[in-house]
């Protein structure tokens, strides 16, 4: 009878702690392969316009080019804005190369759907951006995308 | 000689040492998701060819200013107003009834000395070689939310729901249902609604 018998009083058993370090090493290896250490340092300034139409960039077949003035560190090349493809920066006439290279980069089943995005400071000229779009319709890179910040509605 | 067992290291710390690691790479960890305004540019024409030519009518032009002032149509405009001047234009819809290019979807005024449907109209910006990017863009949004809110406004009339959300379930891989499908009917209503942006030379 007495064999279903509650044990009588006793503290509460110790939770075991073992599998803590287990279940950390979990969330660490998570963040460990989740982390980008940032691939281009970025040169130039980036205060990204706000817009509310926005779309998802595709991160595998994309291309960046920065562009805006000169940013910290670099304040010797003067204000005027800059264009930055890679980690170098590059006048306009090097664009098309300079992107090109860029391209190599990627996976080759994703070469010919490159898309170029735009990362550009909001007070940069919009002139100099025009000439980047003329240089890219020469190589014929068709697909851009603006990058902006996502804010609910840009017009009061 | 005694042998001696090696005594056990203590493991108690392990879970300090993985928490310290943790927390470096949770703090150093940026997720990045970027979007952005997504826009298809013209192919580079040989100069030999001869630009087709476009009636008056059929253009929407948008200039702005080295300072940001925007002119729409030659009007000193506000860019709260930009998006429904946009829709107005698009969606005019000219051509009488009966004629071939009748667009028998719009909803507009049918001006007869606006866009004649929606497949002729383009919007071109022009944009003065020193405004800012930052206007650049505000211009772009507000016209990309005029296109946005009428290829919306189609979808919900013949599907039942909005264009938008439909397309960005899609693109975000978290669409139920028959995917195939929902992108033949996207083309439709982009069909409807052909986004014609152009650029005019700010040198010209």
């Amino acid at each position: 009878m007495s064999k279903f018998k509650k044990k009588k009083g006793g503290e509460l058993p110790a939770i075991s702690t073992a599998s803590l370090p287990d279940i950390v090493f979990m969330l660490l290896f998570f963040f460990m392969v989740a982390t980008v250490l940032r691939k281009n340092d970025v040169k130039v300034d980036q205060g990204l316009p706000s817009s509310d139409q926005t779309e998802k960039l595709i991160k595998d077949r994309s291309v960046y080019i920065f562009a805006g003035k000169p940013g910290a560190g670099y304040t010797d090349l003067g204000t005027e804005g800059k264009i930055q493809i890679g980690d170098k920066f590059v006048n306009i006439d090097e664009v098309q190369p300079a992107i090109l290279e860029e391209r190599e980069k990627l996976r080759d089943e994703l070469k010919d759907r490159v898309m170029v995005a735009f990362k550009v400071d909001k007070e940069t000229n919009s002139g100099l951006i025009y000439d980047v779009k003329q240089e890219l319709r020469e190589a014929n890179l068709l697909k851009v995308i603006y990058v902006t910040t996502q804010a609910e509605d840009v017009v009061q | 000689m005694a042998r001696r067992t090696a005594p056990e290291i203590n493991a108690g710390s392990m879970a300090d040492i993985a928490f310290l690691l943790l927390i470096f790479f949770l703090v150093t960890t940026t997720i990045e998701k970027d979007r952005g305004l997504v826009r298809s540019l013209p192919p580079d024409q040989p100069t030999d060819v001869e630009p087709p030519i476009i009636k008056e009518k059929n253009l929407f032009v948008v200039i702005v200013g080295k300072d940001g002032d925007l002119f729409v149509e030659d009007e000193l405009m506000e860019i709260k107003d930009l998006k429904e001047a946009a829709i107005g234009f698009l969606d005019n819809g000219g051509y009488p009834q009966g004629q071939e290019g009748h667009c028998d979807y719009c909803q507009g005024e049918r001006n007869p000395s606006s866009s004649d449907n929606p497949d002729k109209a383009i919007v071109t910006v022009k944009n003065h070689r020193e405004s800012n990017f930052e206007d650049y863009i505000l211009v772009q949004n507000e016209l990309v939310a005029a296109y946005n809110f009428l290829r919306d406004r189609e979808s919900q009339r013949l599907y039942g729901w909005k264009y938008t959300e439909i397309k960005s379930a899609i693109d975000e891989g978290l669409y139920t249902g028959d995917e195939d499908k929902a992108k033949e009917k996207l083309s439709v209503i982009k069909k409807m609604y052909p986004l014609k942006l152009s650029e005019i030379d700010p040198n010209s």
